[in-house]
């Protein structure tokens, strides 16, 4: 009796502890879950599109991740689209740094790519003027006839 | 005589609705008494035993068969395209918003909700509920309640151990046997998963656990309401009809939910 | 106490009608069963018998008239009525409805972990009391499973009665049952009604267990109540359907196909 009863408390546990490990696993590792609380400060950008960036869409400078874009507001009065860059908080952005929306692979998400400038770093709530809107289809089309070719 | 097929249709829907009513009100009350005092532990833990550990060497083999078919087949594709990096992010997306909570869901169906509805259907057949009913001990608090919480804890659970299990017998299968680097696989599928797609997959999970073990239970508890099913014959008939139904609506659901989410 | 002889009796139906559909299942029927009396209610299949067990437990509501148990109007109660006047009531079901997934002691002892505050210790003291009881001390470890039809009924028994209830319903309890099993069975019914108590309402279509324990009896047919009497109130009657029932008893179990049912299921099981 007590023994049925200790077996299946144990195999509850253990079935426990798996679950928790792939819980925590998928949390921390697939889902970026910011464990130790990253902070950010908000920028942001003016592009004259930014057809397929969503907001999540990561932030990259010199190929490493920096942050994520917090959301994009449609300007009705300059027609454009603003872009709001959640930066981690120990990556400082310079004033005339340019942010570019560019594509990972062929058919891979949309990202931003911030190349460095110089000057003042900017301040939370400031912006980045110079911009490089999503790449156009044909110039997909072509970068892929291009990297066929070679 | 020749209103006869109509006569039949309206039978039909009338009691296609008299039983769609009973199920809502089974699930309703289930969930009630779930909600309301008093709770009890142990026959809870005895239905996670049940149902979560002792499906979890069955979920963790699913998974990595799975996982590596999976990661398999899109090397196939992938390397006709020339973007074999993609081959992490494709694996973990398609585990983490389908193949997880729906493989799951199918083998919990298999596993613990047909045997779930034919022991509830024999306690009908064999006057137990009845007898609980007798003894004052209400049955939805004594035999539904503990399977559905059972249940929703452990489909959940064992939906996240199978995409785990699953992305590394993807990564076995992508990085040991055809040489994909491992940081191009994590990386990618750490890039391309976001939190939306595992709270699709954790919504599913919750969704089609409540599917299976609704239907299962339901179908069981009412077994003497079906002039069709007598007796053992009865209790194999709402079996395998429980086993299909929940089938089907795990994938109907797991539709609804995918193009409400996406 | 016999001011108002109403509130004597155990059980007080009225001029009960009940439908199943629209088929008439029950009809007028009135039956009043006194306080440590053993009414045995007689009948084949389908007449009736089986529902009305059902509706002296709650289980079903009539269309017509009225059922006190125990002075409560039944149905008048609500849910919660319902149960705190159950738990004063034993069933032992006909095959002992016995949960398969406990064994024999814990089957026997949830009604009183489900409703008494009692520790573990006392739960047990008082559940082997009853097993022993029902000569049933040496087999509490076995699951339902091993154990024989008549093993099943005593500890069907067992559960209905470990609360000491006022009221005890016995559905057929020497179906399936070889002579001589059943005859002990009959002197544990009796028994028990000396020990505690107990009103008695046995629902039987055996006529030698149902005369040899019965203080009265109550024939049904075809859901209506023909006689109700003491056994040689019964005996005597010159009604034919009593007559005939009476003289069909050696072929009774032939043409009933439920017992006959459970005969080969109990054939099984003992193999």
């Amino acid at each position: 009796m007590a023994d049925k009863q200790t077996k299946i408390e144990i195999a509850v546990g253990f079935f426990m502890i798996v679950g928790l490990a792939s819980i925590s696993y998928i949390a921390i590792q697939l889902g970026d879950l910011q464990v130790l609380g990253q902070k950010s400060y908000i920028i942001n950008a003016r592009f004259t599109s930014s057809s397929g960036l969503r907001s999540g869409a990561f932030i990259e400078a010199a190929g490493v991740r920096v942050g994520t874009v917090d959301s994009i507001v449609f300007d009705p009065e300059e027609y454009q689209s603003i872009v709001y860059l959640a930066i981690d908080e120990d990556v400082p952005i310079h004033e005339d740094a340019v942010a570019s929306i560019r594509t990972a692979g062929i058919i891979g998400d949309k990202f931003i790519k911030i190349t460095p400038g110089g000057g003042e770093y900017l301040q939370p709530g400031e912006e980045i003027f110079e911009t490089e809107p999503s790449i156009n289809l044909e110039e997909l089309i072509s970068k892929y006839i291009f990297e066929t070719e070679k | 005589m020749t209103f006869t097929p109509f006569t039949n249709t309206g039978l039909h829907i009338i009691n296609l609705m008299e039983r769609l009513g009973r199920a809502g009100i089974f699930l309703c009350t289930s969930c009630l008494r779930i909600i309301t005092p008093p709770y009890k532990l142990s026959p809870i833990i005895k239905q996670i035993h049940f149902i979560g550990a002792r499906s979890l060497f069955l979920i963790i083999i699913s998974g990595l068969f799975i996982g590596m078919v999976v990661a398999l087949q899109f090397y196939d594709a992938l390397v006709r395209l020339g973007s074999v990096a993609m081959l992490g992010a494709a694996v973990g997306l398609v585990l983490v918003r389908e193949l997880g909570p729906l493989l799951t869901a199918l083998v919990i169906i298999g596993r613990a909700g047909s045997s779930i509805c034919a022991e509830i259907a024999i306690m009908r057949n064999e006057n137990q509920i009845d007898a609980l009913d007798c003894m004052a001990i209400d049955p939805y608090r004594y035999i539904i309640v503990p399977r559905f919480i059972g249940a929703i804890i452990c489909i959940p659970i064992l939906s996240c151990v199978f995409i785990v299990v699953g992305i590394f017998g993807g990564y076995f299968v992508g990085c040991v046997l055809f040489g994909v680097s491992p940081g191009s696989y994590f990386g990618g599928m750490f890039d391309a998963v976001l939190w939306r797609d595992i709270l699709m997959s954790v919504i599913k999970a919750m969704a089609f656990a409540t599917i299976t073990i609704w239907v299962a239970t339901v179908k069981g508890f009412y077994l003497h309401l079906d002039p069709t099913a007598f007796g053992s014959e009865g209790v194999s008939k709402v079996t395998t009809q429980a086993v299909v139904v929940s089938s089907v609506s795990v994938f109907f659901a797991d539709y609804i939910i995918s193009s409400i989410i996406l | 106490m016999s001011d108002d002889k109403q509130q004597n009796y155990a059980i007080n139906i009225k001029n009960m009608t009940s439908h199943y559909g629209s088929v008439k299942v029950l009809d007028d029927i009135n039956l009043s069963i006194e306080p440590r009396e053993i009414m045995v209610v007689m009948g084949h299949s389908g007449s009736g018998k089986s529902t009305l067990f059902r509706h002296i437990l709650g289980l079903k509501q009539p269309t017509s008239g009225s059922i006190e148990v125990l002075g409560k109007d039944l149905t008048k109660l609500d849910k919660k009525g319902l149960y705190s006047l159950r738990k004063n009531i034993g069933v032992a079901f006909q095959n002992g409805a016995l949960f398969s997934s406990l064994n024999v002691l814990e089957n026997v002892e949830l009604p009183l972990r489900e409703h008494t505050e009692l520790d573990d210790n006392t739960i047990r003291i008082m559940t082997r009391m009853k097993l022993e009881q029902m000569n049933l001390a040496d087999y509490e470890e076995l699951m339902p499973s091993e154990l024989s039809g008549g093993m099943l009924k005593r500890a069907g028994l067992a559960r209905a009665v470990v609360m000491d209830p006022k009221l005890l319903f016995f559905d057929e309890p020497s179906a399936g049952l070889d002579p001589v099993t059943s005859a002990e069975l009959d002197q544990l019914i009796l028994q028990l009604r000396d020990a505690l108590n107990m009103t008695i309402v046995i629902v039987t279509h055996e006529l030698e267990s149902a005369f040899s324990v019965a203080d009265r009896i109550t024939v049904m047919d075809r859901g209506q109540q023909i006689m109700t009497g003491s056994k040689e109130e019964v005996k005597a009657s010159t009604d034919t359907r009593i007559v005939n029932m009476l003289a069909r008893k050696a072929r009774d179990e032939e043409i009933d196909g439920d017992a006959y049912l459970d005969r080969l299921m109990e054939a099984q099981r003992v193999k």
